[in-house]
């Protein structure tokens, strides 16, 4: 009956507990929406209006929203994946071994989380040059692309340090490539070198680095950087309108007179 | 007191000063405030629903291709064996291809690191901020610099055999030279185009093609001793 199920959640929604969490109360009014957004810790990152033609596929193609999507994915698969995970030599691989053959959806979840990690590197990557293509780098928006530059190198770091934590001979022979590059850094790449792995090659040192790493200090610092640079959206006046750049003709036209200070 | 108009209108389009600036000043001197309507929705339920909408979408494909395609596992690593080609993952194969020219600290350190400043520093430069075609103006001068820096670069990347980065720069050179001439009055529209896109553009748009160029060639035709192989023979 969903008249009555209607009556119970008005109810539910009018008891003083749940006012007590939800200040905004019941009701579809403007004023409703627009305290819904602002009276969350996590959604007063946003702005509580969005001009109307953002939300067209084609001006951003949804890519920030899909890195977004792609990273809580990740968390999910990868909180789950860490409850069978081991970060010891040899133990690491026979986790792998045990989530394809043993675990419930082990390969499932494997698959998932890896799949969706190439995905947000791709994302990061489009995102990047779509909002470079439509010049939404500008003024007043310069320091949100460098927080975006800061995302998009934690997104690199962080595939990079996932990569390890198979112990497969994909992993070890990758990592075993990309970090001796950091051993050619002038003066100080052996010390960089050896702060990276704990040691002189890769081994079991290097992957409890990788994986402290991979689960805890880069998602923490990609978290914070996210919630700057959403926050940053709303500050630098929304998302950037390509069209509401000055035009020859046509900007009177869309102008209209509100106030005429004498 | 002969012009009929009541006043003075002006738009300030410097997008180095500030986005959007009209202004009407009348003959009182007084100035008429005019502001932009655009139509807004509410983050809340509109955004959200297509946000969550996007979210699902892509949680879709990416659980039916996690269905259908198995994560890639090997045997355990052994740093006694080396795998021949030792690769490293799809994002950082451009790199390793240049790995393969150059010695690391200018292919691993000092490649990067300009990518990176280059990266941050792009708002920061008005020479970015203008969206004036790129041979539009000081056209002798600009086209000097552009044959010195494009001929050089070409020399240098075939003098180092590198001609993976080299065709992607010839073909980006060849655009910029039909860009420098056309014109925006010229017929054919990809022509207006090329002709209207300022600097930063182009040299994005190089990036973004060695990107892919690079990117591609060690994903796929890279073999044993990093030797040129063709991905459906093996």
């Amino acid at each position: 009956m969903p008249g009555k199920t209607d009556k119970i959640l008005e109810q539910v929604e009018q008891s003083r507990v749940w006012r007590s969490i939800f200040r905004s109360g019941r009701g579809t009014s403007t004023l409703h929406n627009a305290l819904a957004i602002q009276q969350s810790v996590f959604l007063h990152l946003f702005s509580t209006k969005v001009r109307k033609r953002m939300l067209s596929v084609s001006s951003t193609w949804y890519l920030g929203t899909l890195t977004l999507g792609t990273f809580f994915i990740l968390i999910v698969t990868g909180v789950l994946l860490m409850l069978y995970y081991h970060p010891s030599v040899p133990q690491a691989y026979a986790d792998m071994k045990d989530l394809q053959f043993v675990v419930s959806s082990g390969l499932f979840l494997r698959n998932l989380h890896r799949w969706s990690a190439q995905a947000m590197v791709f994302l990061v990557f489009a995102h990047m040059f779509k909002v470079f293509y439509r010049g939404a780098y500008r003024a007043p928006r310069e320091f949100n692309w460098v927080v975006g530059v800061v995302l998009l190198l934690i997104t690199l770091l962080l595939s990079y340090t996932g990569y390890l934590l198979p112990w497969d001979q994909l992993a070890y022979w990758a990592i075993t490539v990309g970090s001796n590059i950091s051993a050619a850094v002038p003066l100080v790449g052996s010390k960089i070198h050896f702060l990276l792995l704990g040691g002189n090659q890769v081994d079991a040192n290097a992957l409890l680095r990788f994986y402290v790493l991979h689960c805890l200090i880069l998602p923490l610092a990609a978290l914070l950087f996210v919630a700057v640079h959403f926050w940053r959206i709303r500050k630098d006046g929304g998302l950037y309108v390509h069209q509401s750049e000055p035009k020859k003709a046509g900007v009177v036209d869309e102008t209209e007179l509100v106030k005429e200070v004498q | 007191m002969s012009d009929p108009k009541d006043f003075v209108a002006g738009v300030d389009s410097d997008q180095r000063r500030s986005p959007t600036r009209v202004v009407f000043v009348t003959r009182r001197t007084s100035a008429q405030v005019k502001a932009n309507y655009e139509e807004q929705v509410q983050t809340y339920p509109e955004v959200l629903f297509r946000v969550l909408l996007a979210v699902e979408i892509l949680a879709i494909v990416l659980v039916v291709m996690a269905l259908l395609f198995n994560a890639p596992l090997e045997g355990i690593a052994d740093a006694t064996h080396t795998p021949n080609p030792a690769k490293a993952p799809w994002y950082f194969l451009g790199l390793q291809e240049l790995l393969h020219y150059f010695p690391p600290v200018v292919a691993g350190v000092l490649v990067p690191t300009m990518l990176v400043v280059s990266l941050i520093i792009i708002p920061y430069f008005n020479i970015n901020i203008e969206a004036a075609g790129l041979f539009l103006q000081h056209r002798q001068r600009r086209l000097r610099i552009f044959y010195l820096t494009a001929i050089g670069l070409l020399v240098f990347l075939v003098a180092f055999h590198v001609y993976v980065a080299a065709v992607p720069t010839l073909i980006v050179a060849i655009a910029m030279v039909i860009a420098a001439n056309s014109s925006p009055a010229s017929h054919s529209a990809p022509r207006r185009y090329l002709a209207s896109k300022p600097m930063a553009w182009w040299v994005m748009t190089w990036f973004l093609f060695e990107l892919i160029v690079l990117t591609a060639v060690g994903t796929f035709f890279r073999g044993p001793g990093w030797s040129w192989v063709l991905p459906w023979r093996s």
